[in-house]
């Protein structure tokens, strides 16, 4: 329960619950609802009700009176189970969750907002995934997307690797928005899959009858279902609810902080246009669907060092990280991936102490070129890797990746440089950076 | 009618619009837009799960068919809260401080802490699927001449977008409209008399009006809740005109008195409604209605022992067959036909013979038509079928609209009650003690205390106090009274000339009216000579003085005024001496004549009376 200090006391002396109805008396003013909860941050001089009419107040206490007037029963939702019959025609996908809600469930009387996890409460939320697979849904564990650690892409990639290997036709990933990209990137270095595996998520939570969520698990499921056999993520395409665009898992990345369309595929185009009836291929270069056995490789190194030039860096971050045992680091530099002269001794240390440095641009867009500018051959000369036009996040989760496969330092330099799931390119078109 | 005996039960609820800088939600402005929008964005709701309740895909399907939008969005009319792609910012407390303006003067008491929730709505009008909506204050009580009345409730929250088309695709919605603040301001349910409801009407119109709120058009809706105790409870909405209010109660009440006796009727005669919908274009093959034969074709139900009854009339000029009509046009037709008005728009008693034979309806029973498309005209028919239902039982909860005429016109059933939600993006707000104290110290003035003091204060008519405060134009109007100028001359300058100068065409919102009453503060011109001055002022665009002067209004001295009366005395040297003073009215008229706007008339009137009396 929320609430605590005087607020609590004050329940305490009538010996009222949540959920139990209330008369409160003050001076000048009677009201009557149901007592309900109240944020944990909240202060303890007010008690939230539900009054009659459906609106929620506070009530301050100080010079209040509380009876109770009736026993409230704790909200509880129990929807009839479904009764869907497989459909022998269709693939089969599993959608599984990580903390990302993709349905919810309010309860009106209260104004409780479940979240929905089974296959059931996906297909009454949206019946139409009928028309496209047999659904199959499981939550892994339920952690805001912020608080995701490489540790959770490890559990996830094994969770979608038994979905695979039990025969999923396909697998969905809801996932919280925030750091999605992290996490669809981690899978894809991390499994080899002969089947599509599709992170999804909403920037509209999905109790809101105008939620992103629905489209996007429809066009997931749909493309689930498609030939394309990586690790994608699949969200709005605009601001319509019409299509989604499907992006490979380690060229998407967040742009906005709100809008439904914030990922973005970035020095590549999406793979497809997807809609919940069909799915139109962008670029045909992918892995197709195999019959292949799936394969993981989750040995990862948690301790690499993910840190952002900007003019005034001092060299001392770098050295608190060599201290205390950190080992790799990836620079978002600047431009074509610089950063202060002043940090070139302590990158060189982190060379000779075999921890590998490697360099991203935090312009995003382009590729990091260190041969324009001294400062970039210097940093070549300390033997910082170079890492093409792929993004800064994507070169952490390989560099935590890389380093779970091999200690040699050499060896971490050829994989870091080599493209293992389409996160590195030689060529650049011009169609992939518009005004 | 006697209102008790038929247990009638009346409340009231007001949305104004708040003269808030920005809106409720978002810093975008409060006013409408009338250019082109710069994006469209079109957006699905969906219905949640626990509405649905069973698995129905059927139902789902349906539901959804009908739930797809376009928005029309703005560069800098709007942002991306509105457009649902950006959580809300925080409340906005200049709208919050108007609203407890409002409670107050309404008696009410206000809420410790203010929280926002989310209010289902899924026709589209809102882009998140819910109103956002708020209590601010419970409680609250006016005086009328027939007692005390309860304000239950007043609730600040979000317009809805407008609607500007519907089109194949769907419904286009404007989203300027949306997140402007409202209050909602409830009454109970207990008013027992009509014109006490107008009253209640009326004076919480007076106490916005006092209060920063939108003027005009579409700014301010009154909806009625009327009831009686053997019908249903129906909510009026759009009503425009409050002298209308006694009326519409009255015709609604005698709409449900009408049905009830319908009902009675119609259970009397075991009527019943076969659900079998019959094809009878066969029958029309020939026919020479118009209207039938450029239909594709024409269906048919029987009504059981509803014969005479569809004609009953309800309200004047609308019988039950109008409200099965109306029905029915929810489905797309135009109108229905029934056997109780036929023979008539072209179709032959021997059709009717005919159309009877075919569903074997006897005497007792009724037929209603509808030519369409199949489809649509089956759609109808199943309306149709549910309104004669319901009318076996009684009176239907509805929404109806309000019509001129003080008639009333179905909407749609009466919405379930409301399903509410914390809206968790929006932080709870404390409305601190001091904060409501302080508005309470600062309220304004109820427009009949003003009109009252300014009565007492400025010594005008009713008829001018009340017009000031009717335009909202006291202020202006006190703030002009530092000039020493007869206040009744201010007070009709801006309650009326200023209008009838507007009317005519003249622009004079642009003209400095402290100019010209200066001019007459001096003793420059006369008050009679204000009208032309200010008229020429805005034509012109000149100072008061360069008016006055072109128009040859400025005063003159007493000596020039004594000196055109001494040509006029001349002139009339013999009148004079024939009538004595009795020449006094046709003089004053040639000097006036000749003097009109450049000296005061009492002057004018004083010298000429010296001068008569002088030659005698």
């Amino acid at each position: 329960m929320g609430y605590h200090g005087e607020a609590k006391r004050f329940l305490e002396s009538a010996s009222v619950e949540v959920g139990d109805t209330v008369r409160i008396k003050k001076p000048d003013v009677t009201y009557e609802g149901m007592v309900l909860d109240r944020a944990d941050d909240a202060d303890d001089r007010h008690i939230v009700l539900k009054l009659r009419s459906g609106y929620n107040i506070g009530v301050e206490i100080s010079d209040a009176s509380i009876e109770l007037l009736e026993r409230g029963s704790a909200p509880k939702i129990e929807l009839p189970p479904l009764e869907v019959t497989e459909n022998p025609e269709l693939p089969d996908i599993s959608i599984i969750s990580t903390g990302g809600t993709v349905a919810s469930i309010i309860d009106y009387r209260t104004g409780a907002v479940h979240p929905a996890f089974t296959a059931d409460d996906l297909l009454r939320a949206n019946p139409e995934l009928l028309d496209t697979a047999n659904i199959r849904g499981r939550a892994v564990f339920n952690i805001l997307s912020e608080n995701m650690k490489p540790e959770y892409w490890v559990e996830t990639a094994r969770a979608v690797f038994r979905e695979i290997r039990d025969g999923a036709d396909g697998v969905v990933v809801a996932h919280g928005t925030d750091t999605m990209h992290y996490t669809s990137a981690a899978l894809s270095f991390i499994l080899k899959t002969p089947v599509p595996v599709v992170f999804t998520g909403a920037q509209r939570s999905s109790d809101r009858p105008s939620s992103d969520a629905s489209l996007n698990i429809q066009c997931s499921v749909r493309a689930a279902a498609s030939d394309i056999a990586e690790v994608t993520l699949c969200m709005h395409a605009t601001m319509d609810d019409r299509t989604c665009h499907l992006h490979r898992g380690v060229r998407a990345r967040k742009m906005h902080t709100s809008r439904r369309d914030t990922f973005r595929s970035i020095n590549s185009l999406p793979l497809a246009e997807v809609s919940p009836h069909e799915i139109r291929v962008i670029d045909g270069n992918y892995r197709e669907r195999s019959s292949e056995e799936p394969e993981i490789m989750d040995r990862i190194e948690e301790r690499v060092a993910f840190i952002k030039s900007y003019p005034g860096i001092q060299p001392e971050i770098i050295e608190w990280y060599l201290e205390d045992g950190y080992r790799g680091i990836v620079v978002e530099g600047t431009g074509l991936g610089h950063c202060p002269d002043s940090l070139i001794p302590v990158l060189e240390e982190a060379q000779s102490r075999g921890v590998p440095v490697a360099m991203t641009s935090q312009c995003l867009n382009g590729r990091v070129n260190m041969n324009v500018y001294s400062t970039g051959r210097r940093l070549l000369g300390a033997g910082v890797i170079p890492c093409g036009d792929m993004l800064p996040e994507v070169a952490y989760v390989k560099m935590c990746w890389v380093l779970g496969q091999t200690d040699d330092q050499y060896e971490v330099r050829e994989m870091m440089m080599k493209n293992m799931a389409g996160e590195l390119q030689d060529r650049s078109s011009i169609a992939y950076f518009r005004g | 009618m006697d209102w008790e005996k038929i247990g009638l039960k009346m409340g009231l609820e007001i949305h104004q619009q708040l003269d808030s800088k920005s809106k409720l939600f978002c810093p975008c402005p409060t006013e409408l837009m009338d250019t082109e929008p710069d994006h469209i964005i079109e957006r699905n709701l969906r219905p949640t799960q626990s509405e649905l309740g069973k698995f129905d895909r059927a139902a789902f399907e349906e539901a959804m068919r009908k739930l797809h939008f376009h928005y029309e969005n703005y560069n800098d009319g709007t942002c991306l809260v509105e457009a649902d792609e950006e959580p809300p910012h925080p409340l906005n407390r200049e709208a919050l401080e108007i609203a407890v303006t409002v409670a107050l003067l309404l008696k009410m008491r206000v809420v410790d802490e203010f929280h926002t929730m989310r209010k289902q709505v899924i026709d589209g009008s809102n882009t998140g699927g819910f109103q956002r909506t708020g209590l601010v204050a419970t409680d609250g009580h006016l005086e009328t001449p027939r007692g005390r009345v309860k304000i239950e409730n007043l609730c600040l929250e979000e317009d809805a977008a407008r609607r500007i088309m519907e089109t194949e695709d769907g419904v286009v919605f404007r989203l300027d409209r949306l997140g402007i603040p409202l209050v909602e301001i409830t009454t109970d349910p207990s008013i027992r008399d009509p014109n006490q409801l107008r009253d209640v009407a009326y004076q919480i119109g007076q106490i916005l009006r006092s209060t920063r709120v939108k003027r005009g058009l579409g700014t301010i809706r009154q909806d009625l809740n009327i009831s009686i105790r053997d019908g249903a409870r129906v909510e009026v909405k759009g009503v425009q005109d409050l002298d209308l209010i006694p009326e519409i109660v009255e015709r609604e009440v005698q709409r449900q008195l009408k049905l009830v006796e319908i009902s009675r009727k119609l259970q009397e005669r075991s009527a019943e409604v076969l659900d079998e919908i019959h094809d009878v274009s066969g029958v029309f093959r020939d026919t020479e209605s118009r209207i039938i034969s450029s239909a594709e074709s024409v269906l048919a139900v029987k009504l059981r022992g509803f014969d005479g009854i569809i004609g009953t009339e309800l309200q004047p000029g609308r019988r039950l067959g109008t409200e099965m009509a109306d029905y029915a046009k929810k489905r797309g037709v135009s109108g229905i036909f029934h056997t109780d008005e036929l023979p008539a728009y072209g179709i032959g008693e021997d059709e009717v013979k005919e159309l009877r034979r075919e569903l074997k309806a006897s005497d007792d029973d009724a037929v209603v038509l509808v030519a369409h498309d199949r489809d649509k005209a089956e759609e109808a028919l199943r309306e149709v079928i549910r309104r004669a239902e319901i009318a076996i039982k009684g009176v239907p909860e509805e929404t109806r609209k309000a019509l001129s005429d003080g008639n009333t016109q179905y909407l749609r059933p009466l919405p379930t009650s409301s399903r509410m939600y914390l809206e968790t993006d929006i932080p709870l707000f404390r409305i601190e003690p001091e904060f409501v104290e302080r508005v309470r110290d600062n309220l304004p003035e109820l427009p009949s205390e003003k009109k009252e003091r300014i009565m007492r204060e400025y010594g005008l008519s009713d008829d001018l106090a009340s017009q000031l405060v009717r335009r909202n134009l006291v202020e202006d109007f006190e703030s002009l009274c530092r000039f020493r100028v007869d206040r009744t001359v201010i007070a009709s300058l801006l309650a009326y000339t200023l209008r009838e100068l507007r009317r005519e065409g003249h622009d004079v919102d642009s003209v400095d009216l402290e100019d010209a009453l200066k001019l007459l503060e001096d003793g420059k011109v006369s008050k009679d000579a204000l009208r032309d001055i200010i008229a020429s002022m805005a034509d012109e665009g000149t100072a008061a003085e360069e008016a006055a002067g072109r128009l040859n209004l400025l005063l003159l001295s007493q000596e020039e005024v004594e000196s055109v009366i001494d040509e006029i005395i001349e002139a009339n040297h013999d009148m004079i001496s024939e009538r004595g003073m009795g020449a006094m009215g046709p003089l004053m008229g040639q000097a006036m004549g000749r003097l009109r706007g450049r000296a005061d008339g009492q002057m004018v009137n004083r010298i000429l009376r010296e001068k008569i009396q002088e030659r005698l």
